[in-house]
């Protein structure tokens, strides 16, 4: 189909100036860029994850910044205990999130609408407060990692624009699988299952299950994210899963555009480098960037993925 | 003899102080049409709902197969073969009319943790999808936004998806709800058809339609069944008649 092509266009278009930024921020002797981008890509990576839940799936989950604290704080964890492999903690920050989520799912996937929201955001607040209450792992001033995580003398993440590359290859590989699995039989489940879960049960579908599982690989997602988050800042806080955070990744989505695959890599991008130019501009960043989020809602459902889509229509009628 | 397929057995569903069943008791027998006729609010949906398992009644049981059923929870029932329709049509709008189909397919081809492939390219479900689509009229529509169809059309769909979820008994509300008439006559020929094959329970206000339809049929009158017999006995039937069919109508 036309709009599915399109769709595809764009991840490329994106994705390979998204490759670019190294070499671009070396040509403008700004490596700072890189640094950002590193940071934005990871936050790509945990807007893409809660896209799955809330705009497949219909499960409006407000606290995912929870997966971000806890695969980070794992990561942080394990470096505190000299455990120095990457593979390993990133492995120990799925597996974590991975159980964090179940748990999380299971409970509040029972409920629905405000309920849903309620107890996720509740979920996550119980977690952060116990992050600020555990002295052992910095409490609220958070930790420091002695080391970035070895991947042997290939993948030197103390290098910048290695780690960027290596953000950069999950998140691609993130975009491959999500990309497959909202067309797939399991994506289509979920997708039933948030606009009409009365005809799916009908039908014959346990869908309790199905959204269980796209919750817990969204947790799983989002919690890879915070691993590299921790990775890269080699700092993990309290401050990572506040209930703010979630709500800034939610909004990356709605303004990028819900249920497009790419728009909330757009959504991280823009949200955050507005943030960046703003903030060096004004002390009244928030207000001028609640304008502009405003306005790029106003655009249309699809945020800036609208916008994406007029100008191909226009450029390809005229 | 055989038991029959559906047993309902002193059914009672109560919303506060109102009883929208009272104490029903109704016997569908395999291999027929078994209409369900009654006012509006007389509790027929309801009835369909516990029977697909959305309403789990206050007291009494529901057997199906042998199996009592009263407790499963609906996505189970369908697996067993009990497939209900619905009164207000219930599609998915955002697909298309062959993926709301080949979804229904998909509920009885195995579990769903299936990743990767496209639905939509799954031959094993678009090929039966499209089977029944052209089967019941629908196909040149197949590649449609749901949402799109004619209301008439979202009546067939409603149907084709009860029957891609390999039924053993249909239970059909209303089908013909809110249809013009040229419309209708094409669902009774498709009823007519379709309870040659399988065993129906049908929710219907056309009488018409029902007595030229039925096998048997139950009467049911604010929560409780007052009648149940075939089109010849329930139209001479003296309750009936004063309760709910006008003398025009039985004529
Ligand atoms: N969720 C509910 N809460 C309270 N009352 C309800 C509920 N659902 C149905 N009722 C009431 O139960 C009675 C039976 O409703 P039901 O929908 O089963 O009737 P029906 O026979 O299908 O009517 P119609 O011919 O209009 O479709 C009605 O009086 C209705 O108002
Ligand atoms: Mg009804």
């Amino acid at each position: 189909m036309a709009a599915n092509r399109n769709r595809r266009l764009i991840m490329w278009l994106g994705m390979a100036a998204l490759a670019l930024v190294p070499p671009v921020s070396l040509a403008l002797s700004q490596p700072y860029y890189v640094d950002l981008f590193t940071r934005i890509l990871i936050f790509s990576i945990a807007a893409l994850s809660l896209d799955l839940i809330i705009s497949y799936g219909g499960m409006l989950s407000f606290g995912h910044a929870v997966y971000l604290g806890v695969g980070a704080y794992a990561v942080g964890i394990a470096d505190a205990y000299g455990i120095d492999s990457g593979l390993f903690q990133l492995l120990v920050a799925a597996a974590a999130t991975a159980a964090i989520a179940t748990f999380i799912g299971l409970v509040s996937l029972r409920t629905s609408g405000v309920h849903f929201i309620m107890i996720t955001l509740a979920f996550s607040q119980m977690i952060y407060f116990l992050s600020i209450s555990v002295n052992k792992f910095g409490g609220e001033d958070g930790m420091t990692l002695n080391q970035r995580g070895q991947f042997g003398s290939l993948i030197p993440l103390d290098n910048a624009n290695v780690l960027y590359y290596f953000v950069f290859a999950f998140l691609a590989l993130f975009l491959w699988i999500q990309s497959h699995l909202v067309r797939s039989r399991f994506g289509m489940v979920i997708r039933g299952a948030r606009t009409n879960p009365r005809r799916m049960a009908a039908l014959g579908f346990p869908v309790f299950r199905y959204q269980l599982g796209a919750f817990v690989i969204s947790g799983v997602m989002c919690g890879v994210a915070g691993a590299l988050l921790a990775e890269q800042a080699l700092f993990v806080s309290p401050a990572i899963m506040q209930w703010s955070r979630s709500g800034e990744i939610m909004v990356m989505v709605i303004m990028g555009g819900m249920g497009t695959l790419f728009g909330p890599i757009l959504g991280a991008v823009a949200y955050l480098v507005l943030e960046d130019v703003l903030t060096g501009l004004t002390q009244y960043w928030g207000f001028f960037l609640g304008i502009i989020l405003v306005a790029i809602i106003l655009m249309g459902r699809q945020g800036i993925m609208s916008l994406v889509y007029g100008l191909r229509w226009k450029s390809s009628h005229g | 003899m055989a038991e029959p397929l559906l047993i309902a057995d002193q059914l009672t569903k109560r919303y506060g102080g109102l009883t929208a069943l009272d104490g029903v008791s109704l016997a569908v027998e395999a291999g027929g049409l078994h209409a369900v006729i009654g006012p509006n609010g007389a509790g027929k949906t309801t009835l369909v709902a516990h029977f697909a398992g959305e309403l789990i009644p206050n007291s009494g049981s529901i057997r199906f197969a042998g199996e009592d059923i009263t407790e499963l929870p609906a996505y189970a029932r369908a697996a067993r073969g009990l497939s209900r329709s619905f009164q207000v049509t219930s599609i998915f709008g955002d697909l298309s009319v062959a993926d709301n189909v080949s979804l229904a397919i998909q509920a009885h081809a195995g579990h769903s943790f299936r990743f990767w492939r496209a639905a939509e390219e799954d031959e094993v479900l678009r090929a039966p999808a499209l089977q029944i689509l052209a089967d019941l009229g629908l196909a040149d529509r197949a590649q449609e936004s749901a949402a799109n169809l004619a209301h008439g059309e979202k009546r067939v769909l409603e149907v084709a998806m009860v029957l891609a979820s390999r039924p053993r008994l249909l239970l059909l509300d209303e089908p013909m709800a809110g249809m013009d008439p040229g419309d209708a006559v094409r669902i009774v020929k498709l009823l007519a058809e379709l309870k040659r094959r399988y065993t129906i329970l049908l929710i219907e206000h056309d009488m018409d339609a029902v007595f030229g339809l039925a096998d048997r049929i139950s009467v049911l009158v604010y929560g409780q069944v007052i009648a149940t017999g075939t089109a010849a006995e329930i139209k001479g039937n003296e309750e009936v008649r004063r309760a709910y069919l006008g003398d025009e109508e039985v004529a």
